[in-house]
């Protein structure tokens, strides 16, 4: 469906991407991921022809999206990273400018939005300005949809959006997917990675691996070592300890579990929960645990 | 088509929504035409002015009276010595001193010639010039009634008519003037400000997106603001005519299509703004003072264009309100139709044609 071939983009010296190649699958939901800054929003904003590439090729459903951009405006469905709706127009006025703006009307592809414009529909007449983050989310996500494009391109959906929501708005994108329709999605969160079908990593303008988020996962091949500190305030002393720890690779911290990769293999945790013990650090829970997506992340950006 | 319709349904309730822009549409221009129609008006209507009169007979008591009663000047003093006029000055209030000399009505009489001397507060020169003008004039206007029957001495005397505004009105001046500065400010100033909002907001990177076309998305923002710039020009002319007393002496189409062109010229100029600023702010600045000072200023709108420096004479021939505002003139005042009016138009409709085509090639596409 989407074909990107050695894609390069600069902002003056600034280079944001740096040869992206990739492709994704008609039908499936494809996930980029990268911290603030790696060129994700660069690339999606040359998919929606909103800006030029400087070398390389882009082509959705094999039209390019230079010299057919005229087409591609009409069945791709874009959400930009900001909330962009007019604030002073109702929930009701949003969609139907939207749907009248793409030459259609809300009734004929109300039956793809039902789900979702269902759950904000009570509030139609509120303006769209005075909505909660989640509200805006699905309003947004109507909006781009009501003209039954056959790829939704969607920058950050879910940046700023509480996790019920979140998890929502995943929900309904699996949803969409099952409708026929590829969904091209980047976030900066970790966590997401595992809900999409492929994954590419990015990283300051280069792609660092494409793969499923299972693969990925798995090309994790070292042991790892998940410490748990009980009483949380305990936990920057704790990493810094870890650092300093004899044989220690890498210490990261994620959530509420420090991750810990060894020089050595026959370090494990009682080794480890010793160590601590020793540091005066008693209530911490450590034990082997399988390496996730941010895991490998960590480890493609440091081979780099 | 549908997409236009929608477009504009949805500026339109932009612009009913927002009490701001509501104000600048429908506020400003009533304030703006009281403001200039009162405050900054070139005539005169009781200037405080002092009497010397050394002779005290029947001819100065009855040129008194007619300068007194002619609306323009309010008596003040009455001074007895030359030694009070220098102090009455100095206290500021009085504008102008008229002094008679000793014996008028005799010497008038056996010489047939009289003198009254006028001596004027010229720190405001305008002022000063005009008071003595008014004076003499009431002056020439009574010995020439006065003595009407009398064929020697032949006197000749200058005398100047206003033409088209013979009581030298200010509202004449002002009313045009203060269209094409409103029409001016709605038109482009909002134009400019309501695209770059939308660029502000992010809300142009889906506009971009859609299928809608540079002329969809332009045509959408202008319509509403030329048809509320036309009601707007209506409440001036009508208020111009009715507060002020303007006369609409030419045809009522010929200055609806005078007006119209002007506002699609402002609209184009609007367009071609917001197509450089990226910010609401921009627009503002950029239209507040590329647009309002010049439309002000060079337009002949306060200043008289003869009097300005060469250079900025040829300055003010690029200044579209220039064309406008004397166009304006001549339909409203004058009654000059078409046939003298059509250079005016002919600019002003190049100026329109250049600043559309140059905005449409500008505007972006994409985000850069």
């Amino acid at each position: 469906m989407i074909r990107i071939g050695n894609l390069e983009k600069s902002y003056g010296e600034q280079k944001a991407l740096k040869g992206i190649t990739l492709d994704v699958e008609n039908g499936e939901i494809f996930g980029l991921i990268g911290p603030d800054g790696a060129g994700k929003t660069t690339l999606m904003r040359i998919l929606v022809t909103l800006l030029l590439p400087d070398k390389g090729f882009a082509t959705i459903n094999g039209l390019d999206v230079v010299a057919d951009f005229r087409k591609i405006r009409t069945m791709v469905g874009y959400m930009p990273g900001r909330f962009s709706l007019y604030q002073d127009l109702t929930v009701a006025e949003n969609l139907q400018f939207f749907a009248t703006v793409f030459g259609g009307t809300v009734e004929a592809n109300y039956h793809l939005i039902k789900d979702i414009y269902g759950q904000i529909e009570p509030f139609r007449n509120r303006l769209a300005g005075k909505l909660s983050g989640g509200m805006k989310q699905k309003l947004a996500l109507s909006c781009s949809l009501i003209h039954a494009p056959k790829v939704l391109i969607l920058d950050e959906p879910t940046t700023g959006v509480d996790a019920v929501s979140r998890k929502e708005f995943w929900e309904m994108l699996n949803n969409l997917r099952h409708k026929g329709i590829t969904i091209l999605v980047s976030t900066p969160y970790m966590d997401e990675a595992n809900l999409c079908d492929r994954v590419a990593l990015l990283q300051n303008g280069s792609i660092l691996s494409i793969d499923t988020p299972a693969k990925i996962n798995a090309s994790f091949k070292r042991k790892m070592l998940g410490v748990k500190v009980v009483n949380t305030s305990q936990r920057y002393g704790c990493v810094n300890l870890l650092k300093e720890m004899k044989g220690v690779d890498s210490v990261f911290s994620f959530g509420d579990v420090i991750h810990v990769t060894f020089h050595h293999a026959d370090i494990d945790e009682i080794i480890v929960r010793e160590y601590l013990f020793g540091k005066g650090q008693q209530d911490v829970l450590v034990e082997e645990i399988s390496a996730g997506i941010e895991d490998v992340f960590m480890e493609l950006m440091q081979k780099n | 088509m549908n997409q236009l319709l929608g477009f504009i349904k949805k500026e339109f309730t932009h612009i009913f929504r927002d009490t701001r822009t509501m104000v600048i549409l429908f506020g400003i221009p009533i304030i703006q035409l009281m403001l200039f129609g009162y405050v900054i008006t070139t005539e005169i209507k009781d200037a405080r002015i002092a009497i010397l009169d050394h002779s005290n007979d029947n001819v100065t008591r009855e040129i008194k009276n007619k300068i007194l009663s002619s609306g323009y000047f309010l008596l003040e003093a009455n001074l007895l010595q030359e030694n009070e006029i220098d102090p009455i000055f100095k206290k500021g209030d009085v504008k102008q001193v008229i002094v008679f000399e000793r014996n008028f009505a005799q010497r008038l009489e056996r010489e047939g010639k009289a003198n009254i001397q006028v001596i004027a507060d010229a720190s405001d020169p305008n002022t000063a010039q005009m008071l003595y003008n008014y004076t003499n004039g009431i002056v020439q206007d009574y010995t020439k009634k006065k003595y009407a029957g009398f064929t020697i001495p032949v006197q000749i005397k200058s005398e100047v008519r206003m033409l088209y505004n013979e009581n030298m009105v200010g509202a004449f001046m002002f009313v045009p003037g203060t269209m094409a500065l409103i029409l001016m400010l709605i038109s482009a100033m909002m134009t400019s400000i309501t695209i770059a909002r939308e660029k502000e907001m992010g809300t142009m990177e889906i506009l971009l997106v859609s299928p809608l076309k540079a002329p969809h998305i332009i045509l959408g923002k202008v319509a509403p603001y030329l048809l509320l710039s036309v009601i707007d020009a209506f409440v001036v002319v009508f208020l111009g005519n009715v507060v002020f007393g303007v006369p609409i002496r030419g045809s009522l189409f010929v200055l609806a299509f005078l007006v119209i062109l002007y506002i699609s010229m402002a609209l184009s100029l609007g367009i071609l703004i917001s197509t450089v600023a990226n910010s609401q702010q921009v627009a503002m600045f950029i239209s507040g003072f590329a647009l309002m000072l010049p439309t002000i200023l060079l337009s002949g709108f306060i200043y008289p264009i003869e009097n300005m420096p060469y250079a900025l004479q040829i300055l003010s021939n690029f200044m579209p309100p220039r064309w406008f505002i004397d166009a304006l003139k001549q339909v409203m005042l004058k009654g000059n139709g078409l046939e003298y009016i059509w250079p005016n138009i002919l600019i002003l409709s190049a100026m329109t044609i250049f600043f559309l085509a140059l905005s449409v090639k500008k505007f972006k596409l994409r985000l850069e």
